[in-house]
């Protein structure tokens, strides 16, 4: 089973919720797709066993056999190749390694190379699996690095995964194919306004979601209100306290050090593996 | 004319809060909201939309029924796997690169627009705000910021403004690139946690990657001040300035409930005292860049 773990305002605990499930529960494999700012190794402190490179590919001209006839510019969407009367310039930033620019080319004269733009790093830490992407800095384009952490994922396992914040192309592909999305937001105005975009795609995506409302007891009534009028269940609420704030500040795992917890994020695991059924 | 990105690597450490109290400290400045697929700002800055945009990101494919034969050559071709067993394409897979319109032989594919979102320029009490909305679930976001920036710029010259401050999404990649290329500063809201100062080095390395003068802020720093002491000495091993120290208070999300800014909300408070020396730290900072 793939639990993805969302929201669309950053901060609201989605790591916190996504390390402290995972520790609850047996058989795990935990993946962090939020590869620009990975946070889950901080919290979980695994032991890292493997590097991955990843690459993607980007057009390579060949000035000789080039004739700059431009069709090459012409067909990219991206305007990732600009040619002039005697140079093609690539600008490998743009490119989305979609390989139009090779097949459209009528003298054969693109190739491709690969690119390295990110690491997927696997490592254990007690007894469960972590594996999570890091996004080189400079580098605009995070999606192919999800793709390579996610090809990771074993189904015989309770998979969780912490998606980035927000609602764009990264956390598309970060919640795709999953059997169920937490969606963790907290009840102030910001929280709730992006919660209901991320509630949106969720639906347009047709995957079953809950919320968990962290750092109840700030803020307003409107997000339960929202879920209540929506029928949104709230699978778990926790309150605000200085304890648990400063226990994530130090990178310690909340349940680790308050015990009653370990049982509350079980039951919410429980009540996922329920409404998947 | 000057321009102020901040950002932060890890999302919610107050950056939208800290960008809204700027614009009404500000005297003359526009604000550009460029967390395009969850931008908060407006529910504290209450603008009033002047011009609406159509944006279009990424175009779609289309494949016509009556013409494919089902060969399955743009299936194999489509490196976003977007084209589904029955030949239909996945609207949110496709990123509208046009490989299959050239692969298919009857040419049966075509690509078409597609509105991935609006670009707004409006009136706030405090200036000229330039913000947008991405649909939910779109692509391209870096290039509806490069919409944003460019409107900012525009409203800045037509208003005679010398200050653009750029409200930044998360994270460090696309849409912040976007956010911070070719302004003067950016100013790194970080908080006093784990998560917080390893997303600090990660967005001071994006700066220093783009040539951007970099300064930091510490948001929430009394939550712990073992940490906010590491994230003091270590701008200071690296010459960066630290430009204010702001502590936790509930106030600050009171006045989020009441939408409105931390300095309208609670002039007298603590925290809008900090958040005003940060302001005067920040500016005079950014003459000297």
């Amino acid at each position: 089973m793939i639990v993805a773990v969302a929201s669309g305002k950053g901060g609201t605990g989605k790591t916190t919720v996504a390390a402290n499930m995972a520790l609850a529960i047996k058989n795990v494999q935990l993946l962090d797709c939020d590869v620009e700012e990975p946070n889950v190794h901080l919290l979980l402190k695994p032991k890292m066993n493997e590097t991955k490179p990843v690459y993607v590919l980007t057009p390579q001209v060949n000035e000789e056999i080039c004739d700059h006839c431009g069709e090459c510019a012409r067909f990219c969407e991206y305007n990732a190749l600009f040619v002039g009367p005697d140079k093609v310039l690539v600008f490998r930033e743009l490119c989305h390694s979609c390989g139009g620019c090779i097949i459209i080319c009528p003298k054969h004269a693109i190739s491709e190379k690969k690119q390295q733009i990110g690491t997927v790093r696997i490592g254990t830490a007690t007894g469960m699996e972590v594996i999570y992407g890091e996004l080189k800095v400079g580098e605009a384009m995070s999606v192919p690095v999800i793709r390579e952490v996610k090809k990771q994922i074993d189904k015989e396992k309770n998979v969780i995964v912490d998606s980035p914040p927000g609602t764009s192309c990264p956390v598309i592909e970060t919640v795709k194919g999953s059997d169920f999305c937490v969606l963790v937001t907290e009840p102030t105005p910001f929280g709730l306004h992006d919660l209901k975009i991320t509630v949106q795609v969720l639906n347009d995506m047709r995957i079953p979601f809950g919320v968990v409302i962290n750092r109840a007891g700030i803020g307003d009534k409107k997000v339960y209100e929202y879920c209540e009028e929506n029928s949104i269940p709230i699978l778990l609420e926790i309150p605000y306290q200085r304890k648990i704030a400063e226990l994530y500040s130090k990178g310690v795992p909340f349940s680790l050090e308050m015990p009653e917890w370990k049982e509350k994020f079980e039951t919410l695991f429980d009540e996922i593996k329920e409404a998947c059924l | 004319m000057k321009q102020l990105t901040i950002l932060s690597g890890k999302g919610g450490t107050g950056k939208t809060t800290i960008t809204a109290a700027f614009a009404v400290l500000a005297k003359n400045a526009v604000v550009a909201d460029c967390d395009v697929d969850a931008p908060d700002l407006h529910m504290l800055l209450h603008p009033e939309v002047v011009e609406t945009q159509e944006f279009e990101g990424s175009k779609l494919a289309v494949i016509d029924e009556e013409k494919c034969t089902e060969c399955g050559l743009c299936r194999e071709k489509c490196r976003f796997d977007a084209v589904t067993e029955d030949f239909k394409i996945d609207y949110i897979g496709c990123e509208g690169c046009g490989v299959c319109t050239i692969i298919c032989p009857l040419e049966a594919v075509t690509l078409t627009e597609r509105i991935s979102g609006y670009a707004y320029v409006s009136k706030t009490e405090y200036g000229f705000m330039a913000h947008a909305l991405l649909s939910p679930g779109e692509a391209n976001s870096g290039k509806l910021v490069a919409l944003v920036r460019q409107n900012a710029r525009i409203l800045a010259e037509r208003e005679h403004s010398d200050l653009i401050i750029i409200d930044g999404p998360p994270g460090i990649g696309c849409p912040v690139i976007a956010s911070v290329t070719g302004v003067n500063a950016g100013l790194v809201v970080t908080e006093p946690t784990m998560s917080g100062i390893h997303d600090l080095e990660r967005a001071l390395q994006l700066l220093r990657h783009f040539d951007v003068a970099p300064f930091v802020c510490v948001n929430m720093y009394d939550v712990n001040e073992d940490n906010t002491d590491k994230i003091v000495s270590f701008c200071g091993e690296h010459g960066i300035k630290v430009v204010g120290k702001i502590s936790f208070n509930p106030v600050v999300t009171e006045a989020m409930v009441a939408g409105k800014t931390i300095i309208e909300h609670s002039p007298e408070n603590m925290v809008s005292r900090e958040v005003e020396s940060t302001w005067k730290r920040v500016l005079s900072a950014l003459n000297k860049e």
